[in-house]
């Protein structure tokens, strides 16, 4: 998985609640069984005009002018909710987000995004208020960083939030570890957990 | 020993390591269920780090969010239409042969849709924890089991460890007291459940459904209820087991028989929440008062009482919602016209559920302009319906009768709903495009779904029962 340090970068504000997983990834869209050709699927519903179509929708945030290139997302309370695939991840990595701002997430579209790469950060709703407003103006020229080392988030004209992550997330990501490695590092612990467990629930063995 | 929740007892007995502030917990994982959406990926990192299916005893496999419900896709040897799907289907076909784990294929009797199968083949029992890349797992919880979804890479993860690293979550008790009046079903009370909580008010909880009305349901009911525990953003539900619980269970293929079986309900009879145990919540809601509820938004939250009204007024997320519905503030739900009308999935794909429905359509068509789908949660779902001759009476009345699987909750299969239409659907998401693109769900009991279909309009379903 790639590392991540720190990142300077456009931003697309999305500020709105409850972008649930179908919104980032409608499951027509989602056909592949491989991880990528996601991301031409990414936000489909609201990105293209006709269904199932590719025409862009002008009005759609990515593809509003200043806004090629984003790398970081800005959202709204409960940002992936819905269902717990993955797709919306990975669809979203594909197109280049390594960093998704938010109030609140759905724990479960958290846990995959730190999985695949990408910094979940939660701040204030009205600090990404603020944030939003300052892209908007200029989204090109206001290029968000996002700082895992330093755990900061800051804009050109001197916004700085603090970034708030678990010590073990803030590691996977900074390492990009996969977490199959981290959890075999505990084997002898899984294996005495089998054995004691096989003679006191033998059922479950059947 | 301090009073202990259900879902405390269950979780400390599968922790391998304990959670830190800085690490989660590593917990055990009884059961693994997959299927052909969400494990394709998770095989190849397997394959990719030479790493065998950790526990084959432990992991099953089926077929069925993406499988055709068409019988001759199915049994007549034409190949599946869908190429998206055809190759889903081929793909865990190779992967449970290459890796040994066992498929509960295509053409089996015992297919169905993951969260059906599970109870109806005693897979699922209290006090195991359950995972499956789906957020519906959190079905299982009516067993007093710890159930709930995961995504792909944590899929691979179990498949590769048989652990899952975990958060614990806080507790939440759900007391429902009284007795459901007739006519409102299980569905209508989680739905009453999730307008009280807001769809993201469980976040971060395991509920714990408990009371009168609760202990009143059979576990088909309580399945209904456990399914949209995620719709209230909680990580899992669960109903502690009882007698209704061990008499469901009993004699199921999977599970233990003589004296494992004593065994084992000795341990289940352990399980429910010692008394005084402390919740970190509590929701309490008077199951008497309730009424048939319908949604009328784009999340299940967004719901009110069939005799009720769409709010008048409301925040932007308000206004989008009624915006893609094609609704207006302050209208009322009841005679709101219905083009599509679809029963199944595993939140109402059960053969009380399709009982329900017959019971409506017995005697009566489909409206003119209205199509039903009817779609069992499984092939044994299937089999025991067609054997009471409910089929007959949903061909009868016009309703296209199918093989089992998710079809039209999801829309992934091709069973999808034409855009700017309206679908009264017992599945249990209402998202934007979640059943085609532009379609509009309002999620509601099998009942009422019933109503609507004869009607075709939002009908109470009381007043066809009388
Ligand atoms: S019926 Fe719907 S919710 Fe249930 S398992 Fe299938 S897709 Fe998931």
């Amino acid at each position: 998985m790639r590392k991540f340090t720190t990142l300077t970068a456009v931003a697309a504000p999305l500020v709105r609640a409850n972008v649930d997983t179908d919104a980032i990834i409608p499951s027509r869209e989602m056909k592949a069984v491989s991880k990528t050709g996601l991301a031409e699927g990414l936000f489909a519903g609201w990105r293209y005009i006709e269904i199932g179509g590719r025409e862009p929708n002008p009005e759609f945030v990515l593809n509003r002018p200043g806004y090629a290139g984003a790398r970081i997302l800005l959202g709204g309370e409960n940002f992936g909710c819905g269902s717990s695939r993955e797709h919306a991840v990975w669809a979203l990595a594909e197109y280049g987000f390594r960093a998704v701002i938010a109030p609140s997430f759905s724990p479960i579209f958290y846990g995959n995004c730190v999985r695949n790469g990408i910094v979940p950060v939660k701040l204030p709703a009205q600090a990404i208020a603020l944030l939003a407003a300052a892209v908007e103006r200029d989204p090109a020229a206001t290029p968000l960083t996002v700082d895992l080392v330093a755990r900061k988030v800051g804009a050109p004209d001197g916004q700085s939030y603090d970034l708030p992550i678990e010590a073990e997330a803030r590691e996977m990501l900074l390492e990009g570890l996969d977490g199959i490695d981290l959890t075999l590092k505990q084997r002898a612990a899984i294996e005495d957990f089998h054995a004691r467990d096989r003679a006191e629930r033998p059922w479950i063995y059947l | 020993m301090t009073a202990r929740t259900m879902f405390e007892k269950v979780w400390s007995a599968h922790e391998v390591v304990q959670e830190t502030a800085d690490t989660p917990a590593v917990l055990y994982i009884d059961l693994h269920l997959t299927h052909e959406v969400t494990s394709p990926q998770a095989f190849s990192v397997l394959r990719a780090g030479g790493l065998p299916v950790r526990r084959l005893d432990r992991t099953v496999a089926t077929l069925d969010h993406s499988t055709p419900t068409d019988r001759e896709q199915i049994f007549g040897g034409v190949p599946i239409k869908l190429e998206s799907a055809r190759k889903q289907v081929e793909q865990l076909e190779r992967n449970a042969a290459e890796f040994g784990v066992e498929l509960i294929g295509l053409r089996s009797d015992k297919r169905g849709i993951v969260h059906i199968i599970g109870p109806e083949l005693g897979l699922t029992q209290p006090g195991k924890t359950i995972v499956c890349g789906d957020s519906h797992t959190s079905t299982h919880g009516a067993f007093g089991a710890l159930a709930f979804g995961i995504g792909t890479t944590e899929v691979g993860h179990v498949l590769a460890t048989q652990c899952l690293l975990q958060r614990k979550p806080r507790t939440c008790a759900v007391t429902v007291n009284g007795r459901l009046p007739a006519g409102v079903t299980a569905k209508d009370l989680v739905l009453a459940i999730i307008g009280r909580m807001g769809v993201s008010g469980g976040t971060g909880h395991v509920l714990e459904y408990r009371g009168e009305a609760i202990r009143a349901l059979s576990m088909e009911e309580r399945m209904t209820v456990c399914n949209m525990s995620i719709e209230a953003g909680a990580r899992a539900g669960m109903v502690a087991p009882d007698e209704t619980t061990y008499a469901y269970l009993k004699g199921r293929p999977r599970v233990p028989q003589g004296e494992a079986w004593d065994r084992a309900l000795a341990e289940w009879r352990q399980l429910p929440s010692d008394p005084g145990a402390a919740f970190d919540r509590e929701v309490v809601l008077d199951a008497s008062t309730l009424e048939p509820m319908i949604t009328w938004g784009t999340n299940p939250g967004m719901v009110a009482p069939l005799s009720g009204h769409i709010p008048s007024s409301g925040d932007d997320v308000f206004r989008k919602a009624l915006d893609y519905m094609g609704f207006e503030p302050g209208e009322p739900l009841a005679g709101k016209k219905v083009d599509v009308v679809f029963v199944g999935s595993c939140t109402n794909g059960r053969l009380n559920d399709l009982r329900e429905v017959a019971r409506i359509l017995r005697g009566r068509r489909v409206a003119r302009g209205v199509t039903m789908l009817i779609v069992p949660g499984s092939q044994q779902v299937k089999r025991e319906a067609e054997a009471e001759g409910l089929d007959q009476v949903f061909k009868s009345a016009g309703a296209d009768w199918r093989e089992s699987g998710c079809s039209m909750c999801l829309g992934m299969n091709g069973d999808t709903v034409q855009a700017g239409k309206y679908s009264v659907s017992t599945s249990n998401r209402n998202f934007e495009g979640r059943q085609g693109k532009g379609a509009r769900t309002l999620l509601a009991s099998p009942a009422t779904a019933a109503a609507a279909a004869v009607t075709g309009f939002i009908t109470d379903p009381r007043e066809l029962l009388s």
